[in-house]
């Protein structure tokens, strides 16, 4: 009675078993809109300082500037609405996250698969980079990094990759040697396709996978590190201020009572974070052959 | 197991070689170094004299091998600040931090061990589903957020606790700790719980995936078969399997832990290495910058050589090695 | 004998259904037959025919999404189906015990034999680590381990394959059980160790009075061992009798399409001989005769099930059975 399905078809419906994920990935488009869409939907431009007036700071969400427009989440010190700094916060966030992640990986695979098809002194080379790499947290190895070269969002992004290609290249090559030893690479290499050829066309769909499940996974933490590195003050510059940035400017009026300037950035930070591990873990569950019984 | 031993001893020590190369190389050869170990506020004069007293003219293999001589003995600089020299500023700091970082690990693994457990053996009941959606929350959660929330709820709305510095200390085996006073207690919690919650989700959600695919196991299906009590089942067969991978990630995240206290001590204002590496950042106090690396890479490279020796004794496949054909 | 005409073991018409999301999977579909005291019964059939999970059935180990649906189990003239776990725990290893089929998983990779073999002891009698351990060491010389001390406090990882079966054979046998299931013991082990084994299995059964019910998918393994055959196929037993009957007089076109198949029956030079098609999957099997589309002597009356009489010595689920 159950009809053949097509993987993808599968793969969905076995994807939306869980209710938590489909949450998380619904929240997902949402956010992704508001951060491509920002400068359309946020109501006032927050870095736009004609259009800021400094007597409408620190008002209270819900309250109204002098102008008579309602603030919904309140104000900020410099009196920018606190909705369209989120926005454009969010903007900033989940694009320093997902443009270091893009690179990451596509310097992670390249390496992993390099790693796992020549083997010999090449694979050794990179995974000893990869151990030793792996083996300091990221957070220590972005600081240092940033403490050296100074700040800027380049910087940022290139010690964002820094930290996380490792993980990739590991993966990657963890599924290269499986793959490597089955029967399709064998033919591949007797009809004499070019190396190349057999590594990416051949091998690499089969490793997707595992790094998919990483790569979101990875998303996640890249938007987090980043907000940790601009809450300490050695991430964004305050001309493009990430949500970390934003909270980290709240901190200091947390203790008057003043705690919607760091919350609720820190809210959509949250809610962002969340978000995606909750579409990772049942990416992770529906693509590990290890739990299929 | 000797032959083991030896072996990873000396990798260790190479990869020890290998960072404070990297690091000699990133602060002498790729920044300035007369930025980073002359005081900013010294004239022209002062720079000139320093270049020469430092032997910043030499080349640059001269440089490593008296950098390499003063890390052996101990001399990594001055700090700018405060005037003492950097490595004896760090160490000062590193009770604070060893301390803050063993509570929150300990609160991790008592908590997290024990409900990962619990999570992996019924995952589809309403508690199992609960603990895994709080392992979510605690792993999504940035630290620094996390320690925000604790403040602004338990210190300012509450007034429970204290939201900064360290308690009062009383000395253990000539080491000042906190935790042994009340007032120390109590400044000791807010921080090590903000620092054990990351850990403690990512405990909870790894004790969880390794007994899934435990109880999957034949052992497991020839324990019970034998009319072992689930208790039984549980509490010796699959922990004793599943501790070893556990201790080993255990010990891997410590020293994550104490990288992560730099921002937990950075908002609590907790006087360990970690606030001290973000002022100095802040500051440009570069050789405690230079000491601080130094010291976290030996502590890091030390921590995974011990949990490399305490897996390879707690596997007894790897301890005794595989003996194949001993007989039919 | 007190009980020397009741079967220790007998299995009427047992279900064991699993409700999956694709439906429901009959895995366990009417099985019924009886074993006595120190008899070898060979449970004989493909991947997928239902025999592992009898075997399970017979331990209470059946685990969600399966149970036992229908049907009785009677252990020692007690009704076990319906027993709850708790008392499932008292008979298994104790009254009725397994061996598995992988030998090198079935061992708890992490801990010693000694405690391995002892929790079996001490799971079910009050006894002392001496008089267990005493125990350990006579079973262990029982299935001709020499040095069992030694031996004891190794771990599994240190033996062979054939040495773990064996340990795994002694923890079977440690509490006396009425009842050994072997569910493809030899079937991980190379050819030589097999034939051991078998050998050392059957007299261990005729000397101390133990059933086995051997599950397998190799009819020549069961020839020399068993003393009464079972055929299982998509659920239900096709054909049963004497070991003779079955394998030299077949009924069930079945059976003798399984016994042409083995090599050394076929005529070297010529293509070996098979069942044509494949098994059914368990989901779409329809009410008739589950061999239906396989079989050369179909007819239209297989499109309804054919009765199986468990009271004859040697009886086949068909409704055109070859006579001898």
């Amino acid at each position: 009675m159950a009809a053949e399905q097509t993987p993808l078809r599968r793969f969905w419906s076995e994807f939306a078993e869980s209710k938590l994920a489909l949450l998380g990935l619904a929240v997902l488009v949402v956010v992704m809109v508001i951060a491509v869409a920002a400068p359309l939907l946020a109501p006032q431009n927050p870095y736009d300082l004609s259009q800021l007036d400094i007597m409408d700071g620190k008002l209270a969400p819900g309250e109204q500037s002098a102008a008579g427009k309602t603030h919904l989440l309140g104000t900020d010190d410099q009196g920018r609405d606190m909705l369209s700094g989120i926005f454009y916060g969010l903007r900033i966030s989940l694009g320093v996250g997902l443009v270091s992640t893009v690179f990451a990986l596509g310097i992670g695979l390249t390496l992993g698969m390099v790693a796992a098809y020549f083997g010999g002194w090449a694979d050794t080379l990179i995974m000893r980079i990869v151990d030793i790499q792996l083996s300091f947290p990221a957070i220590l190895i972005a600081l240092i990094l940033l403490a050296v070269f100074g700040q800027g969002v380049d910087k940022v992004v290139i010690a964002l990759v820094t930290v996380q290609w490792a993980y990739y290249a590991r993966t990657v090559r963890a599924s290269a040697l499986v793959e490597r030893q089955k029967e399709y690479v064998e033919a591949a290499t007797v009809l004499a396709l070019s190396k190349p050829r057999i590594v990416f066309r051949h091998m690499l769909p089969n490793c997707l996978p595992p790094l998919i499940v990483v790569a979101t996974v990875q998303v996640a933490h890249a938007i987090s590190l980043e907000a940790t590195l601009s809450f300490l003050g050695l991430g964004m510059p305050v001309t493009e201020p990430s949500l970390g940035l934003l909270i980290s400017n709240g901190f200091t009026y947390l203790m008057s009572g003043k705690y919607w300037i760091s919350f609720y950035p820190g809210v959509a930070l949250l809610v962002t974070i969340m978000a995606i591990n909750l579409v990772a873990d049942q990416l992770r569950d529906v693509l590990n052959p290890r739990l299929k019984k | 197991m000797l032959a083991y031993f030896l072996r990873r001893l000396s990798q260790s020590a190479l990869v020890l070689l290998a960072m404070s190369l990297i690091v000699f190389l990133g602060v002498y050869a790729i920044g300035n170094p007369i930025d980073l170990l002359v005081n900013p506020q010294a004239d022209e004069v002062e720079r000139v004299r320093a270049t020469v007293a430092l032997g910043l003219d030499k080349p640059l293999y001269v440089q490593y091998w008296t950098f390499l001589k003063g890390a052996v003995t101990g001399d990594l600089g001055r700090s700018f600040v405060f005037g003492v020299p950097a490595l004896d500023l760090i160490l000062s700091k590193m009770p604070a931090t060893l301390e803050l970082a063993l509570f929150a690990m300990v609160l991790a693994v008592f908590i997290g061990i024990p409900l990962g457990l619990v999570a992996g053996l019924k995952p589809d009941s309403m508690v199992g589903r609960g603990i895994m959606a709080f392992s979510i929350v605690g792993f999504s959660l940035p630290t620094f957020w996390v320690g925000l929330i604790l403040i602004m709820f338990f210190a300012v709305q509450l007034g429970w606790l204290p939201s900064n510095g360290r308690g009062d200390t009383v000395l253990l085996f000539g080491v000042p700790v906190s935790f042994l006073t009340v007032d120390g207690l109590s400044h000791l919690f807010l921080p090590a719980v903000n620092l054990a919650l990351f850990k403690l989700s990512l405990l909870i959600r790894l004790t969880r995936a390794q007994v899934r695919e435990a109880v999957l196991q034949d052992y497991v299906k020839f324990a019970r078969a034998k009319g072992l009590s689930p208790s039984r089942v549980i509490g010796v067969h699959i922990l004793k399997n599943i501790m070893i991978p556990i201790v080993t990630v255990i010990g891997l995240e410590f020293g994550s832990v104490i990288a992560f206290a730099i921002v937990t001590e950075s908002i609590f204002a907790w006087p360990g290495t970690g606030k001290l590496l973000i002022d100095s950042i802040n500051q440009l106090d570069r050789p405690v910058i230079v000491a601080y690396l130094m010291v976290i890479v030996t502590l890091f490279i030390a921590i995974n050589f011990v949990v490399d020796m305490v897996y390879s004794l707690l596997d007894p496949r790897v301890r005794l090695g595989q003996a194949a054909g001993a007989g039919h | 004998m007190s009980d020397g005409t009741k079967p220790v073991l007998q299995v009427e018409n047992l279900q064991t259904h699993f409700f999956t999301k694709a439906g429901v999977v009959k895995a366990v579909d009417g099985v019924s037959f009886s074993v006595e005291r120190g008899q070898v019964m060979g449970l004989v059939g493909e991947s997928g025919s239902g025999k592992s999970m009898t075997g399970y059935s017979l331990m209470g180990l059946v685990d969600a999404p399966g149970r036992i649906v229908d049907g009785h189990i009677w252990l020692n003239g007690v009704d076990v189906t319906r027993h709850d776990n708790a008392d499932w725990r008292t008979l298994r290893g104790n009254r009725v015990a397994m061996i598995f089929q992988d030998p090198m998983m079935t061992l708890n990779p992490v801990l010693r034999i000694d405690t391995q073999m002892m929790e079996a002891i001490t799971a079910h009698h009050h006894v002392s680590r001496q008089e267990a351990l005493k125990r350990c060491r006579a079973a262990l010389a029982q299935v001709g381990i020499a040095s069992p001390d030694e031996r004891l406090q190794a771990y599994p990882h240190q033996f062979s394959g054939g040495m773990r079966q064996r340990v795994a054979i002694a923890i079977a046998l440690l509490n006396k059980p009425d009842v050994i299931i072997a569910d493809e013991p030899t079937t991980a082990l190379d050819v030589t160790i097999q034939g051991q084994i078998l050998f050392e299995m059957q007299k261990l059964c005729r000397e101390s009075g133990t059933a086995l019910i051997w599950i397998t998918h190799d009819l020549s393994v069961v020839a020399g061992l068993a003393d009464k055959i079972a055929v299982m196929y998509a659920g239900k037993i096709v054909e049963a009798g004497s070991v003779a009957d079955v394998l030299d007089r077949p009924m069930h076109p079945y059976t003798s399409g399984l016994l042409g198949s083995v090599p050394s029956s076929n005529v070297r030079g010529k293509p070996l001989r098979q069942i044509r098609g494949m098994t059914p999957s368990l989901l779409a099997i329809g009410s008739g005769c589950a061999f239906r589309d396989r079989c050369d002597d179909r007819a239209a009356a297989c499109e309804a099930m054919p009765t199986f009489d468990v009271s004859a010595p040697h009886a086949a689920r068909c409704h055109f059975p070859r006579l001898p």
